[in-house]
């Protein structure tokens, strides 16, 4: 014992007890062979809030700039920037904030409709919930609409959701929506079933679809190793010239083989308006609330999701400990595509009644940002869905009123995806970033690493990114139609279904 | 050179990894640090090597005091570093290895012969058997590990820190790494050896400072007791011998026979593996790192996909069956690699604790999951096996890799076993905690369990063993009894077959461990 000398620091510290330490040690990362894909999507469905948050300033504070760049008024008193630098400031402050208050009463509230309302119903002698109720009525229409545009992308994110906790990359929204719309549609205007039970036959095919469709993906990827990324994608081209197809066959356009255009589905098929034929709000949102909360269920209580987490986050113990994830990310795939289905379903079934072929818009990928956005949880997709919902039709309102292109919201859209896939730029931009921090070393090791993934993460971004772009493309200009088989804008088409009309063109992005 | 760090403090958010810590290295002294995992070695050593930035403090080299900012500077003034895991690129050669990052070159173009020339030189200095164009990626570890000292030697390292380099050699190649530390020191090249193998430090040190939760405890000269040392680095008194009582084997509950594996690539990664393990009785396999344990253990479970051969326990056959029936059928299995192979590292301890039970009740159902019987179990679990966490529900990742090794055996203990399968069970736990793991091992086989446990570290083999399966190259080369001489298993962890190990041994073929228990040195 003589050769041990206590040093004084050991000395009157009574002897502690053994323990595995406190934590310095981290575990070692995760080795950069394993699916960098999993991690990845790990990585982007658990970015954080403040960067979430932050993402969206950026993207607001670059969609000002551009919305100066496009002000004619601003341009003009930059010309004599020097002889009243106020000219310049006061049009652009002007032109900012008019266009973002359009914006709000585009997507939420309605304030100059509800005081116009309410006094010419006054000026009419009329008094008490007599002017205050139909007064409101018009306030709240617009946050109507973007709740009637929120439940498809909000039920589509759920199920996104799904794969993105699950480590499964699914870019097959789209396809997974049109085969839901299709099959859901064909029953809601082919069958003659009785009132409610025709509604619900046909949201189930439509959920059996979009489970058979996304059940492909992940079959391949279980049994053969396919890359869910791929296969989804190719899913998407297959379903959408499915759809093309079957709109030139007479079992789809029904009489009038010379559009392609479906009937209206039935009556009895209809999802129910909820708040009289003025507003085009339907029961779908109904079944928006309950998908979210089987989503929270499904990841947070059930075995299922138990499972879906385990082989997402760490696929070689999920094994080991029984789990096969094989057959895991079947199930992840077939659940997410029966939610993307119930989506399609509810959007063919619920808002547009018709089937056309671009019945599937950007909803496919915007239900991906949608997801991301919300970080995959329940509430984020709510919060997500309503705000991306709302971009859209108070960008709509915007250029109507305040003549700022419509792309610019889709250039705000893209480019909050574009931060959030950077979380590293938006924490450097907003000072967050510590150099000198535990495992710095080691994270900058496993960035180098990884480098490789991040480079597939950017071409999938870009994916999504551009197909948000040329939504708006299609809806404010003439498009050039997609591989000519898509038909010219239907004139009958009711103005205000911009966001059907700019569907037809998602394929675009894709294809660069 | 003189290197001296001055009250290094680093700390990482509120927790301090260094806490004014006092280290001198004298020029031409093996100097050891020892400590348990997490006691802030690493961290210390990350520090002197310029990847992080202390808090507080100086390192001073020749009484200059000087300023890292990263590993290149580190160099520059002489420190080099070989780590736990070598910082190789495989399909290099050991040349293209050695000067990897400050290549000679001529007019413009790689020298190479200057490269081969450089690693002779330094090789035949001290003796290395290093064939200057021979792949990194065909080489035995323990060359491997010569690469990365050639590696440091050849940018004029005068000080070398080695972490924990002992983690992946054989006896026999620890042996000869001693060897060279001792030759370097000769040269007087100083060397800082990390570790937390009382046995190394104590055979090879000129002195030992001891870390505890970040501050230095005692230093200690070589002759110091083991027991001291081991209750200095944790901080009480720990008893290294396990007294077990002797195993009383019952009839045979898991037979072996010819179980062969083979890998992606056509190799024959386990030939013709035979073997019984009875109930209440630990079978222990022993061997190098790769010698086929991890696929026999994977075998076992079903998760090789070419399995011949049989394992039947109690009756059944397991071969061709899902992980999922085999584990259903009472196996407890600890996998060797925890952070790959047995966590979540997203879930939290309480999920991770029922990963292989979680639809069974009652902590689930076909369909749903009971969170208040998993909250219960982790609670009850991780009061039982001393998991240091402030909450069950933190993610399982936020613990220390003994923490996190102690999950995983909690799992792996927590019901009714048919056979408990652990590989390195104790991987990474501190002194203390091994004597506790150990116990509840041996405990499952006084139950009756049947028990087999693979391990690459010599201590932990004989502790727990009733009999000693020794692999060497995907085969067993001779099952021999629990208390069979460290020498004989050491010779046969080597290549050698039972027999002629002991004739080795009785020739006299020592091992540093015996030679120093031979001199009344250790337990």
């Amino acid at each position: 014992m003589s050769a041990v000398t206590p040093s004084a620091a050991e000395q009157g510290s009574a002897p502690g007890v053994g323990s595995g330490g406190t934590g310095s040690e981290a575990p070692p990362p995760a080795d950069p062979s394993q699916d960098r894909w999993g991690r990845l999507v790990q990585d982007i469905a658990r970015g954080n809030l403040l960067v979430v948050v932050a993402s969206f300033v950026f993207a607001f504070i670059i969609g000002s700039i551009l919305i100066l760049i496009a002000d004619t008024e601003v341009r003009e008193a930059l010309g004599y920037f020097f002889a009243r630098p106020g000219d310049t400031f006061s049009a652009a402050w002007q032109s900012i904030s008019q266009a973002y208050a359009a914006m709000f009463r585009g997507a939420v509230f309605d304030f100059p409709g509800f005081t116009r309302t309410l006094e010419s119903l006054r000026a009419d002698g009329g008094t008490g919930t007599y002017v205050w109720g139909p007064a409101l009525m018009r306030g709240l229409r617009p946050l109507t609409e973007t709740l009637t545009i929120a439940t498809p992308l909000v039920i589509a994110a759920c199920g996104m959701a799904v794969g993105f906790r699950a480590g499964l990359f699914n870019i097959g929204g789209t396809g997974q929506l049109i085969v839901g719309a299709m099959v859901a549609g064909y029953v809601g205007f082919t069958f003659q079933l009785p009132i409610v039970i025709h509604l619900l036959v046909a949201l189930v095919v439509g959920v059996i679809a979009g489970a058979f469709w996304g059940g492909i993906a992940g079959f391949l990827k279980a049994r053969f190793g396919a890359n869910e990324v791929i296969s989804t994608i190719m899913l998407n081209w297959i379903a959408t010239y499915l759809l093309f197809f079957a709109l030139k066959t007479s079992a789809f356009t029904g009489a009038n083989q010379s559009q392609p255009t479906s009937p209206s589905v039935k009556d009895t098929a209809s999802l129910p308006l909820l708040l009289g034929s003025q507003f085009r709000l339907h029961a779908g949102i109904l079944l928006a609330i309950a998908v979210v909360v089987f989503l929270w269920w499904l990841m947070n209580r059930s075995t299922l999701g138990f499972q879906f987490r385990a082989v997402g986050s760490n696929p070689r113990a999920a094994r080991v400990a029984g789990i096969s994830p094989a057959r895991a990310s079947f199930a992840v795939m077939a659940v997410a595509g029966a939610l993307v289905g119930l989506a399609g379903a509810v959007h063919i079934l619920g808002t547009e009644k018709r089937l056309t072929d671009g019945i599937a818009g950007s909803l496919g990928f915007d239900a991906i940002t949608v997801a991301l956005l919300g970080r995959s949880g329940p509430v984020g997709i709510v919060l997500a869905g309503l705000l991306f919902a709302g971009l859209s039709t108070g960008g709509r309102y915007m250029e109507t009123q305040q003549g700022v292109p419509l792309d610019l919201v889709s250039v705000i859209q893209a480019l909050v995806v574009l931060f959030i896939a950077a979380p590293p730029l938006v924490r450097t931009l907003i000072g967050l970033r510590r150099v000198d921090n535990p495992g710095a070393g080691e994270r900058r090791r496993r960035a180098r690493a990884t480098s490789g993934a991040g480079e597939d993460r950017t071409g999938a971004t870009r994916n999504g990114g551009s197909s948000v772009v040329s939504t708006s493309s299609a809806a404010t200009s003439q498009a050039p139609s997609f591989s000519g088989s898509s038909a010219a804008p239907d004139p009958a088409e009711p103005p205000g279904s911009a966001e059907r009309s700019g569907a037809r063109t998602e394929t675009k992005g894709e294809d660069r | 050179m003189k290197l001296e760090l001055r009250e290094i403090t680093k700390t990482f958010g509120t927790f301090v990894a260094n806490d004014a810590i006092d280290l001198v290295i004298e020029p031409g002294e093996i100097h050891s640090l020892l400590g348990e995992n997490g006691a802030g070695k690493s961290t210390l050593m990350n520090v002197l090597y310029g990847l992080y930035r202390p808090d507080g403090g100086q390192i001073l080299i020749d009484d200059q005091p000087v300023r890292f900012t990263g590993p290149g500077d580190a160099m520059a003034a002489g420190i080099g570093m070989v780590h736990q895991h070598f910082m190789l690129v495989p399909v290099f050669t050991v040349a293209e290895n050695v000067v990897l990052g400050h290549e000679p070159t001529k007019g413009g173009m790689l020298d190479i012969a200057a490269a081969r020339e450089l690693v002779r030189e330094i090789s035949a200095r001290f003796g290395f058997d290093l064939d200057p164009d021979a792949l990194v990626e065909d080489l035995p570890v323990g060359a491997q590990q010569r690469v990365e000292i050639v590696k440091a030697l050849s940018r004029h390292a005068e000080v070398l820190v080695l972490d924990e380099p002992t983690a992946v050699l054989t006896p026999h190649e620890t042996d000869e790494l001693m060897n060279i530390m001792r030759q370097l020191r000769n040269e007087g090249t100083s060397i800082v050896f990390i570790t937390h193998k009382l046995r190394e430090v104590k055979a090879v040190s000129d002195r030992i400072t001891v870390i505890r939760r970040g501050k230095v405890v005692g230093t200690a000269d070589p002759s110091a007791d083991q027991a001291d040392l081991a209750s200095l680095m944790v901080g009480r008194q720990v008893s290294l011998a396990l007294d077990k009582a002797p195993a009383a084997p019952g009839e045979v509950a898991l037979q072996v026979s010819d179980l062969r594996v083979t890998d992606d690539a056509g190799v024959r990664t386990l030939d013709g593996v035979s073997f019984d393990v009875h109930r209440g009785e630990v079978l222990a396999v022993a061997g190098v790192q790769g010698n086929g344990q991890t696929e026999l253990t994977e075998a076992l479970l079903g998760l090789q996909d070419n399995v011949q051969g049989s394992a039947v326990l109690h009756g059944a056959e397991l071969v061709g069956r899902s992980t999922k029936q085999i584990l259903d059928a009472g196996i407890g299995f600890v996998p060797e690699d925890r952070t790959h192979d047995a966590l979540v590292p997203d879930f939290s301890v309480a999920e991770n604790l029922v990963l292989d039970q979680f639809n069974r009740a009652p902590y689930g159902s076909a369909l749903s999951m009971n969170p208040t019987a998993v909250r219960t179990n982790a609670d009850t679990l991780v009061g039982d096996f001393d998991v240091r966490t402030d909450s069950p529900q933190n993610a399982v990742s936020t613990l220390s890799g003994g923490n996190q090794q102690k999950v995983v055996m909690a799992r792996a203990l927590n019901r009714e076993l048919s056979l408990l399968i652990a590989s390195q069970p104790t991987r990474g736990v501190d002194v203390g905690s091994i004597e506790f793991l150990h116990r509840r091992i041996l405990g499952e086989r006084d139950k009756g369990t049947p028990v087999i446990i693979v391990s690459t570290e010599l201590d932990e083999v004989t502790q727990l063993a009733d009999r000693i399966a020794v692999m060497y190259r995907g085969t067993i080369l001779g099952i021999v009894p629990g208390d069979t001489d460290r020498d004989v298993l050491g010779l046969m962890m080597a290549g050698y077959t039972a027999e002629a190990a002991r004739e080795a041994v009785a020739s006299g073929a020592r091992t540093t461990d015996s030679q120093l228990a031979d001199e009344g040195e250790l337990a």
